[in-house]
């Protein structure tokens, strides 16, 4: 049973430090509120779209256009919950405590994962809801063909950004050097990569561009991605796992 | 019971540890004694699964550390008062540890009160002070009511009252049954309260040894003499088969517990004294003089025959 006394523990740890409510918090709030505000734009702007824009207008997609904001505090979540254990030296505490590392940090990140999925659900939820309700007519209904599917896949893309900071955090350890490689890792280079010719073939194999598609409903005219929705939220998981087994290795070898 | 056996740690070049071997015992406090830098703490990490090994072997009852279910009831451990979330609330950060080892979350009251800090439970551990966060670490270690007790520098940066309150609370533990294993650099707190000694100094091993053969061998006695009949005195005392050494600045020193016998032979001879004063080195005058010759050892055993440099060499040559 010492794996659910790791979770208990793990449990007890994430919701008793101040760090977790706000990064999550933020993260809600910034996803829902710049979506509501991206659908409300989109809404007044549909009207001089050219023929071709309105043909691949996405609505579901747009209502979830404050993620590229509020990743960034699910970055942050995710990172802290690892690296707070190194910054405060708690580490050395935790692994007296639980000496089989394996367990430790399966125990951290599935505690960890499972907040951040329930958070980044309900999210995604609200977030495509009211998404809608400022679309007026050009919104899509949650029965529409491929909607349940991009609400539930913003859901895990949330949590998969968060578990793959939590991977680079335990291997990193430091949160200022986690974050400052992540941060303008996911808010800028992979943008630029995924929408400069030269480099978008590779960009798209980037853990957000692959796995944002699943919250794609329409498909862009001239898109040549090749690979759907699934597919993209397939290689996002390579790269969550890359990550965890690499900070698993690394915590196994190294000194506390 | 702890055991260690050729336990040693090399940093690339550097050994922290060179080839430990030594038992701590049940029922006694141990000191581990050594200068800053002497591997303490490296070997304490060791013991406790944090650091590797480079080679030699831990056994905590028997066995490895990670081998042990629920490790907090066997050897609970006060490192270093600061490895704690200050974010987190000392109940908190005693619950998920208790947790962890799943002991009951009584327990967790009952140590807060042992350490005094119940009426501060619910405060975050970063307002708190060095000697609350001590006692918020050692309250850690008491948790899971284990058998061995370890304690890293445990009277650090600690007001008198809290060095006394630590000492008693080692006895008492010793006292139980249990092992106890506190780190010290300063032999004289290690005097206090430690019933056998382990003294490394540059990762080796140069004793263990009980503290009172450790004071019987260590603490010489001797007699401080000075007299303006230096030349007469000396040979009254020669004649009386007393051994004299002169140590310079017209001090006379004898050896052994003799100031009665020095005083009378004097008055017999109307020698004048200016001083006659019985005197004892002290044990931290001891330690320092073992962890020296380890350091002066090592420093020559590469080059053993190769002529120490001269001050100012360097520049009368040029």
């Amino acid at each position: 049973m010492a794996a659910l006394q790791v979770v208990r523990s793990e449990w007890t740890k994430i919701r008793s430090v101040a760090s977790t409510v706000w990064t999550l918090s933020l993260a809600v709030v910034v996803t829902i509120a710049l979506g509501m505000l991206i659908s409300a734009l989109s809404k007044n702007e549909f009207d001089n779209m050219s023929r071709n824009d309105r043909l691949s207008f996405d609505p579901t997609f747009i209502s979830f256009a404050g993620m590229s904001l509020g990743q960034l505090a699910m970055i942050v979540f995710g990172v802290l919950v690892v690296s707070n254990e190194y910054s405060t030296g708690m580490i050395r505490t935790s692994l007296a405590a639980v000496p089989r590392r394996g367990t430790f940090l399966a125990g951290k990140i599935a505690v960890a994962t499972a907040l951040a999925l329930v958070v980044g659900m309900a999210t995604s939820f609200v977030a495509f809801f009211l998404g809608q309700a400022m679309l007026g007519e050009h919104k899509a209904s949650i029965g529409d063909s491929g909607v349940l599917r991009a609400v539930i896949g913003g859901g895990v893309y949330m949590t998969l950004i968060a578990v793959f900071s939590m991977g680079v955090a335990a291997m990193l350890r430091s949160p200022m050097l986690s974050l400052g490689i992540l941060m303008p890792f996911f808010f800028l280079i992979s943008n630029i990569l995924g929408n400069v010719d030269a480099t978008k073939k590779i960009g798209r194999y980037l853990p957000d561009q692959a796995g944002s598609k699943i919250m794609q409903v329409v498909t862009p005219i001239d898109d040549d991605t090749p690979y759907g929705p699934w597919g993209g939220l397939g290689i996002m998981a390579l790269w969550v796992v890359a990550a965890l087994l690499g900070g698993y290795v690394l915590l196994k070898k190294r000194d506390a | 019971m702890i055991e260690l056996e050729g336990l040693t740690k090399r940093y690339g070049e550097k050994v922290a540890v060179n080839n430990l071997t030594c038992t701590v015992r049940p029922g006694i406090v141990t000191g581990f004694l050594g200068p800053n830098g002497a591997g303490k703490s490296t070997t304490m990490r060791m013991m406790l699964g944090l650091d590797r090994p480079t080679a030699g072997d831990v056994r905590i009852d028997g066995k490895h550390y990670d081998q042990l279910t629920d490790p907090l009831k066997y050897i609970g451990a006060l490192l270093d008062a600061k490895a704690m979330h200050g974010g987190r609330s000392a109940f908190n950060h005693l619950l998920c540890l208790a947790q962890s080892n799943g002991i009951p979350k009584q327990r967790v009251h009952e140590v807060l009160d042992t350490v005094g800090l119940t009426a501060v439970a619910k405060k975050k551990a970063k307002g708190f002070s060095l000697g609350m966060g001590q006692r918020l670490g050692i309250a850690g270690a008491l948790l899971g009511d284990p058998r061995i007790l370890m304690f890293d520098e445990p009277v650090n940066g600690l007001d008198p009252e809290g060095i006394h309150w630590i000492r008693n609370l080692m006895k008492s533990l010793a006292a139980q049954g249990r092992t106890v294993f506190v780190s010290s650099h300063l032999m004289s707190e290690m005097a206090l309260t430690a019933d056998h000694l382990v003294v490394i100094g540059q990762g080796r091993l140069l004793a263990d040894t009980s503290m009172a053969d450790f004071i019987a061998q260590n603490s010489r006695s001797y007699v401080r003499i000075r007299t303006p009949q230096r030349e007469r005195l000396l040979d009254v005392l020669h004649s009386a088969g007393i051994t004299v050494v002169e140590t310079g600045n017209g001090v006379l020193e004898v050896d052994g517990d003799k100031s009665a016998q020095i005083g009378e032979l004097a008055a017999q001879y109307q020698i004048v004294l200016h001083e006659l004063s019985p005197q004892q080195a002290s044990l931290e005058e001891a330690f320092m003089q073992l962890t020296a010759e380890s350091v002066e050892y090592h420093a020559h055993s590469d080059t053993p025959s190769a002529p120490q440099p001269q001050w100012g060499d360097g520049w009368k040559g040029n």
